[in-house]
């Protein structure tokens, strides 16, 4: 799979931040990828590590984009984009794939998100009188997978914090995140707020809190952003 | 048992002025393109449609919001459709916007039987505004309403004369549920096979369910999003 087409400074960016997701998958994982940049990290998978990757459209097991010709329009992911089939392919309807996500059964779902604060609520899916997509599967994803990680720019475009103190736009789930994952950080969602692990390279920990509206508290065990 | 009709145009004859219709797809994918075609053909009005998008624009839902035959739409994402963006934004038409596991539970619970269900999905956000909650085993949930409509339409790969479905790859999607959750289901196939054709144990929409059943006079079958890669 290739990224989508932006230029230079915001594909390694988009490559940073799934490349270190790409890091917390485990063998024999069952995935559930958002639209967008969380998608990329198919390409990313560890060495000697299986994923079984889930689609909330009905399907366990996609593969990757099709070869040219071999395009087949009942086959899509999520993002309504054609792919392939893998060895141990299943298909199921709607309901039974949201059973499987509302029954807990899927161990990791990635998705994007506009804000995110401290207690680890997110918000994804409408700007208000602005921008109404709708949430799509968003919701049930990230009230029941049994890990939740977002993957997102730490800041907008015009540099404004996107990790908040407390939301602003109408939420997609409240205390759900438990990762956050940016080009610039990665940090975990816990009760006492947001810890910061670990910091890119060439950046300090001040840069990054700058970057944040949120306070964050800093691990005992900080260290450089693997990727 | 036959429940065979000619075409598109026939298994809609009875669609009235402000039916509740649920339309299957996920996107384009596994859409009831003939359906679609011949109720905007039909001009039937003041129609509340349950589906997951609205297509895009100009094809599959998207020609009924274009001339004006939907009023009320209750889905999960329209973000590939820009006219009903500005239809939302300006008030001229009805949205309900429902999570995708509880949109697609709540017309799996309208066909089953089941009134209403609770969910953890939306808790806390505007999605349960209004709605009872309940604490079970420590952790709070939704209640959520079964759907049902006046008529469903649904695609198939392969179907049979008594009404037997089977669906292909992604494009079952929403179609088995909405299949049970209506008065009238009418299925359109790509192939009328013999009855016994279909190996009972691989049925996914047993013939109950199905009233009317015809072959799609033309699949388009638009691809949305052609992703491919350059080597095997």
């Amino acid at each position: 799979m290739t990224a989508p087409g932006k230029p230079g400074k915001d594909v390694d960016k988009r490559e940073r931040i799934v490349k270190r997701i790409a890091r917390e998958l485990r063998d024999g994982f069952y995935v559930n990828l958002g639209i967008g940049m969380p998608t990329l990290i198919a390409n990313y998978v560890p060495r000697g590590i299986e994923v079984i990757l889930q689609s909330e459209n009905g399907m366990l097991g996609i593969g990757p984009y099709p070869v040219e010709g071999q395009e087949d329009c009942d086959l899509i992911n999520a993002g309504k984009e054609t792919v392939s089939e893998m060895a141990g392919t299943s298909y199921f309807s709607s309901a039974d794939s949201f059973a499987m996500i509302r029954g807990g059964h899927i161990d990791l779902s990635v998705l994007g998100a506009m804000e995110v604060d401290e207690s680890g609520s997110l918000a994804n899916w409408m700007i208000p009188g602005k921008m109404v997509k709708g949430m799509g599967g968003a919701m049930d994803l990230v009230a029941s997978a049994r890990r939740v990680v977002v993957a997102m720019e730490h800041t907008t475009r015009d540099g404004v914090p996107k990790i908040l103190k407390k939301c602003t736009l109408p939420l997609t789930g409240v205390k759900v995140v438990d990762t956050i994952v940016t080009e610039m950080a990665y940090i975990r969602v816990t009760k006492d707020g947001l810890v910061l692990e670990e910091v890119a390279s060439g950046l300090t920990a001040e840069d990054v809190q700058r970057a944040t509206e949120a306070r964050l508290i800093l691990s005992p065990h900080l260290k450089e952003m693997e990727s | 048992m036959n429940k065979v009709v000619a075409n598109a145009d026939e298994a809609i004859r009875d669609v009235f002025d402000g039916a509740v219709i649920m339309i299957g797809g996920f996107g384009l994918c596994g859409m009831p393109e003939n359906l679609i075609r011949a109720l905007t053909r039909k001009g039937t009005k003041n129609l509340t449609t349950i589906s997951n998008n609205v297509g895009v624009d100009g094809v599959g839902n998207g020609l009924l919001l274009a001339a004006g035959q939907i009023v009320h739409h209750i889905g999960t994402y329209v973000g590939e459709n820009k006219l009903l963006e500005e239809m939302v934004l300006k008030g001229t038409i009805k949205l309900d916007l429902v999570p995708q596991g509880t949109f697609s539970e709540r017309i799996r619970a309208g066909g089953a039987g089941i009134p209403a269900f609770f969910t953890p999905t939306g808790v806390g956000t505007i999605v349960a505004d209004g709605k009872e909650t309940r604490e079970f085993d420590g952790r709070t949930y939704l209640m959520e309403r079964g759907l049902k409509a006046d008529f469903a339409f649904v695609k198939a790969w392969k179907g049979d004369a008594q009404g037997n479905l089977v669906y292909r790859k992604t494009a079952r999607n929403f179609n088995p549920m909405m299949a049970t959750a209506a008065k009238v289901t009418i299925a359109e196939v790509e192939h009328l096979v013999e009855v016994g054709e279909l190996d009972g144990d691989s049925i996914h929409t047993p013939s109950v369910y199905v009233k009317r059943i015809f072959v799609g006079e033309l699949y388009e079958k638009r691809i949305e999003r052609r992703t491919v890669r350059k080597h095997a």
